[in-house]
């Protein structure tokens, strides 16, 4: 599965100025959306990216469409730095390039037809028009499993499921290399989810894609990417391929993260601990020094608040299996049982986070 | 195998399975929300009733000449002996059979008159709705794509234009030149575009943030395209809903001007103008007064009930299922 990097992305770092104070005394600070983070996707993967809301993964695969300018760092698409290239120059690539987004409602222009939608690339890059775009945009619908003969119709006259497949239809219509999937399912019913993740992975298999598929489902992503990246705060705290990642997470963020991921087998479920993290995740204005997870880290120590971990293989891990942490996890490893090494008052975060128990409980514990 | 849509009848959608042509279930031509909202507009009895009065007015202007060839009464021809257009006094005459409506202080038949006045009304309701609608939106599209300076540099300007009193503006401009219905729409276009242009900047503001927009720029859209092909249709409701009501307040506001002297100069006939004559009049000739502002009333009226019936069947709540 692992060939050449398709994407590399090279310490990209990308700052939102927001205003604050008065009208007056009006200082400029920022949120750090995505912070530091280098990565590759390799030609014909999938490499699956998970975080809670807010982590900055929609706005790191925005950067990498470049649908945002990029504060610093290098976003390299096939051997060649786009990072800085103005819109025009960007076209030529962006056929190469194409995004799946989340709303299958807010996606798809109420106004315009299915087939102008879908027709839309053509227009814009091959110039091609009239019966020729017509050919091809239905050769697209019906590669997607939409009734080509719904050409005229709306976007309206169609179901949730039907018009995520649209959205597929559009990004594919030039056949890109890289698709970046932006939670492409989580507006979807159950049911359609399946749907759709299947269809994905035939076209992937049919048109050798690569994908960039966003999600904060971890079942989903455990069952389409090659490897996952674990995103918190802005940076990736561990990227590993993806069996790796849900027997042997390295990360206490990332072993938390998966212990949440429901179990059908209910006996199964039971001998589970469950890790319930204590606190907020903290303001990305204000992150903290050394790791971003430090304030809620069970295993947080000194060097956590005074260093920032690389993001290395570590505990023997092959290459693939990077983290970005100081006190990994062995494997079997109760975080649970794991208290800080340092007090609360010593990590460097925002007040109100200060004074509450950092510990992390197991949930019946915790209910008690 | 596939038909081409165009082969077919209208609404039915037909398949070839292995030679054998079934039915399919489902229409292939979506209703546009357009379309829905036409259907919806003709279910409207009152916007009807009133679209019927718009459109028996838009004859009266039209045939207008064929009023004064009918009455055998020309629009300026002032009737002082026979037919008597005045009293021996001077004084107007009231309705009978020579002249339907009575006459003005001039001795004029004042149906020629009032029917020529549609012509002015409906000109300055249009033409200056359309220049107003026009500038409005595309500083509106503007400001609310573009942002930063260009936005700042719009408002700026709309709030100046929104705090100039306009009568005194257009008695002033009518002093420094002459009296002319290009000055009443230039008036009016000027002072009403600032309205359209935030309405218009306020939807954009947020229909740019949606999705779509984002994948546009994703396929790598120019501005100008997603403007006009992305943005500009997702607009268009709210515009021509403003259009209809702002055709009945241009007339309203062009008759104001000519009642104040400064709109269409004499002897051009005009409902403001008969209005601001009459009034010396209204104790001996209430027909001088009553018919001219009947006219004006219903114009307004009707369109802005037609105008309220748009606006309803285009709200765009309803279109999003």
């Amino acid at each position: 599965m692992s060939g050449d990097a398709l994407v590399s992305v090279d310490h990209l770092v990308k700052y939102f100025p927001v205003q604050s104070g008065s009208l007056i005394r009006r200082g400029r600070e920022y949120v750090h959306a995505v912070d530091d983070v280098s990565f590759e996707v390799r030609q014909g993967e999938t490499l699956g990216l998970v975080g809670e809301t807010g982590c900055g993964k929609s706005t790191l695969a925005r950067c990498i469409a470049r649908l945002f300018d990029i504060t610093s760092g290098k976003v390299i698409f096939e051997g060649r730095d786009i990072s800085r290239l103005s819109q025009r120059r960007l076209r030529p690539i962006r056929r190469d390039v194409q995004m799946i987004f989340q709303d299958p409602y807010g996606s798809l222009n109420p106004r315009r037809r299915v087939g102008s939608i879908i027709g839309d690339p053509y227009s814009i890059h091959g110039g091609i028009d009239g019966k020729e775009r017509k050919r091809r945009v239905q050769e697209v619908m019906e590669l997607v499993g939409l009734n080509p003969e719904h050409y005229n119709r709306f976007p309206a006259d169609f179901s949730g499921g039907q018009r995520q497949r649209i959205g597929v239809a559009r990004a594919l219509a030039l056949r890109p290399k890289l698709i970046i999937c932006d939670e492409p399912v989580s507006a979807l019913d159950v049911s359609i989810q399946a749907q759709i993740i299947n269809l994905l992975a035939d076209l992937q298999e049919q048109l050798k894609l690569t994908y960039i598929f966003i999600a904060h489902d971890l079942s989903v992503v455990r069952h389409v990417s090659d490897r996952v990246g674990v995103m918190y705060l802005g940076k990736i705290v561990e990227l590993a391929p993806v069996e790796d990642l849900y027997v042997k997470a390295r990360h206490p963020y990332a072993t938390a993260l998966l212990s949440a991921v429901p179990i059908p087998d209910p006996e199964v479920a039971e001998r589970r601990e469950r890790i319930v993290l204590v606190g907020d995740v903290p303001s990305p204005i204000h992150v903290p020094s050394g790791c971003p997870f430090h304030p809620r880290c069970p295993k947080a120590e000194q060097v956590c608040v005074d260093e920032i971990p690389a993001l290395i293989p570590r505990l023997g891990d092959g290459p693939d299996h990077v983290v970005a942490c100081h006190r990994p996890m062995e494997v079997g490893e109760d975080l649970t049982a794991s208290h800080p090494h340092i007090s609360a008052d010593e990590r460097i975060v925002e007040p109100d986070v200060v004074g509450r128990p950092l510990t992390a409980q197991p949930e019946d514990e915790r209910s008690r | 195998m596939m038909i081409e849509p165009a082969e077919m009848e209208p609404g039915v959608a037909v398949r070839s399975v292995d030679g054998v042509v079934v039915p399919s279930p489902v229409a292939v031509v979506g209703r546009s929300p357009w379309r829905l909202a036409f259907e919806r507009l003709r279910r409207d009895r009152a916007a009807m009733i009133a679209l019927g009065v718009i459109i028996f007015i838009v004859l009266v202007a039209i045939f207008a000449p064929l009023v004064a060839t009918m009455t055998g009464h020309g629009v300026n021809q002032q009737f002082r002996d026979v037919p008597a257009g005045l009293t021996p006094d001077g004084l107007p005459v009231g309705p009978s059979h020579t002249f339907l409506l009575g006459t003005d202080s001039q001795g004029r038949d004042l149906l020629v008159r009032v029917a020529y006045g549609a012509r002015i009304s409906l000109l300055v309701g249009i033409v200056a709705t359309i220049l107003t609608v026009t500038v409005g939106a595309v500083l509106g599209l503007a400001a609310g794509f573009f942002g930063g300076v260009v936005d700042s540099i719009i408002a700026r300007i709309v709030d100046v234009v929104l705090s100039i009193p306009y009568l005194l503006f257009a008695i002033a401009l009518v002093s420094i030149s002459h009296p002319s219905l290009t000055i009443v729409i230039i008036v009016i276009a000027m002072f009403g575009w600032a309205a359209v242009a935030r309405v218009v900047r306020g939807q954009v503001l947020s229909i740019r943030e949606k999705e779509y927009i984002e994948a546009s720029r994703s396929l790598g859209a120019s501005s100008w395209r997603i403007m006009f092909i992305d943005i500009l249709p997702n607009v268009a409701a709210q515009i021509i809903v403003y259009a209809t009501l702002l055709i009945p307040v241009s007339i309203v506001t062009e008759a104001a001007l000519s009642f104040l002297g400064v709109g269409v100069p004499p002897p051009t006939a005009d409902w403001g103008q008969m209005i601001a004559q009459s009034q010396q009049f209204y104790q001996q000739a209430w027909w001088y007064f009553v018919f001219p502002s009947l006219a004006l009333l219903i114009t307004t009226v009707a369109f802005n009930i037609f105008g309220d019936g748009v606006r309803d069947c285009l709200d765009s709540r309803v279109d999003r299922l």
